[in-house]
């Protein structure tokens, strides 16, 4: 092994040089980056762990994982530029190099789903951090019950990875539902809250296990909805974002309540988080 | 025979009600079909019937003068449309269009008015179903208006 990944190895607080092998807008301030590392091997990572991703010389920020957890030959990241970092993040050229840190963080509970339905509910962006849960669960689909897809997007062209829903929604047995908020005519498809999905699709409440990621606000009000369906608390799993620096546990700027985001989470039980999550301060 | 009262009591809409209202309600009703494109009713007319969705979808449009449509909300197979027919001026406040081929039960407005006004027990049975569909709307349209999916710095 050489000295650079043996260094990241012992100190996982320093970046390790990954080059962008491809880059795919997917919306105007939303691109998909494959990356290899330029030393060492692909690191294994569970549907639902991140990454501190660091632009080099503008800073680092987190970022879920959004590829397939059986490809050993990268690592795929999708990434909306809101800010300084994320845009040059999403804006990083084909060839150039991040700097990567981890896999991070909890794991959506897939395999433990195995025997139940499983809802797979995505707001927004909040597709790409569950897309590693969906490709590890459909290739295990007889394992499940049913498997649906809900997600709800702000507008048509917003919507992430529209071929691959169009493919999933194809396959026997797999649901897929997506809704927008607003639309032209030409749309077709649902308009509403993403919750209002969970009314049209057949499911046994009391046989489901819930992933959920998208913004606080959709999965407040996606998490009551679901408990209102009959499935409990204890199934249901939220992805949770916080600010982060180190990514492991020291520094305490990631802290939700009792839990820290990137080392007990991002993925969370709810009922462990209901009552934070509707505290305003927190 | 499924008879129209059969299916109407049928429909979510009207599950748990008191089947004496059937022939009441059926009275009111006729079975209707939308092609995709077709228009339910168009904003400013009469909203002198209400439709309870069985299959299909349907779109509600909001138009402004020079600008592109928007679509606010859409319905399917379950849901009822339209609540204008219960307030004067009794008009339609949008346009509601079937972008799947429809099936819905079409509810005479003034012919449900009137039998809810002549029997207020019915009357109530109709607005302890309307009402839960009101406030899940309103709620729905807040939730909407919040624009979660947006930048939150836009
Ligand atoms: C565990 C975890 C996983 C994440 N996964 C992804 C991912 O897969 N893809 C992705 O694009 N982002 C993801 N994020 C969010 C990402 O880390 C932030 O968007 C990023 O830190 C913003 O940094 P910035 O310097 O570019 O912008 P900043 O300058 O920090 O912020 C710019 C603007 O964006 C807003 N903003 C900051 N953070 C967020 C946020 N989390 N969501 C929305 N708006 C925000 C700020 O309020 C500000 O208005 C994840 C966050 C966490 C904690
Ligand atoms: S980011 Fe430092 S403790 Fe979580």
């Amino acid at each position: 092994m050489s000295a650079a990944a043996d260094t990241a190895l012992l100190d996982p607080m320093l970046p390790a040089p990954w080059r962008v092998r491809a880059v795919r807008r997917e919306t105007a301030d939303v691109a998909t980056l494959d990356l290899v590392p330029l030393v060492g091997e692909v690191p294994r990572f569970a549907p639902g762990q991140f990454n501190m991703i660091y632009a080099y010389g503008i800073g680092e920020v987190p970022i879920s994982v959004s590829g397939d957890p059986a490809d050993p030959t990268q690592i795929t990241h999708t990434v909306r530029a809101v800010g300084a970092v994320s845009r040059a993040i999403a804006d990083a050229a084909p060839g150039s190099v991040l700097g990567l840190r981890g896999p991070f963080g909890s794991a959506w509970p897939v395999a433990a789903a195995a025997g139940h339905d499983l809802l797979i509910i995505a707001g927004g962006l909040g597709l790409a951090p569950l897309r590693p849960a969906i490709y590890q669960a459909l290739a295990a689909s007889e394992h499940f019950g049913r498997i649906a897809i809900l997600y709800g997007g702000r507008a048509p062209a917003e919507l992430l990875f529209r071929d691959e829903l169009a493919a999933w929604g194809a396959r026997a047995g797999i649901t897929v539902a997506v809704t927008v908020d607003h639309a032209d005519p030409t749309w077709h498809g649902h308009v509403g809250v993403v919750p209002a999905l969970i009314d049209e699709i057949s499911f046994t409440p009391a046989n489901t296990v819930a992933l959920l990621c998208g913004p606080e606000v959709m999965l407040r009000f996606t998490a009551a909805a679901l408990e209102g369906a009959g499935v409990a608390a204890e199934r249901i799993y939220l992805s949770m974002e916080r600010n982060m620096k180190c990514a492991i546990g020291l520094c305490g700027h990631c802290q939700f309540g009792a839990d820290f985001v990137c080392r007990d989470g991002p993925v969370l039980r709810y009922d462990r988080i209901a009552p934070r999550l509707m505290v305003r301060e927190i | 025979m499924e008879t129209l009262e059969h299916l109407l009591l049928a429909h979510p809409f009207f599950a748990g009600v008191d089947p004496a209202f059937g022939p009441l309600l059926a009275g009111c009703a006729r079975n209707l079909r939308f092609a995709p494109g077709a228009y339910l009713f168009r904003e400013g007319e009469a909203a002198d019937e209400f439709y309870l969705i069985r299959e299909g979808r349907v779109a509600l449009e909001l138009h402004a003068p020079a600008r592109s449509p928007i679509v606010i909300a859409s319905l399917g197979g379950g849901e009822m449309v339209g609540a204008s027919w219960l307030a004067p001026p009794y008009r339609w406040g949008f346009d509601a269009r079937a972008t799947a081929d429809t099936r819905a039960f079409g509810l005479d407005a003034k012919c449900l008015r009137g039998k809810c006004d002549a029997d207020p027990h019915l009357g109530y049975e109709m607005m302890r179903r309307i009402l839960p569909v009101m406030v899940r709307r309103m709620q729905a349209a807040r939730r909407q208006m919040l624009d979660v999916y947006g930048h939150p710095s836009a």
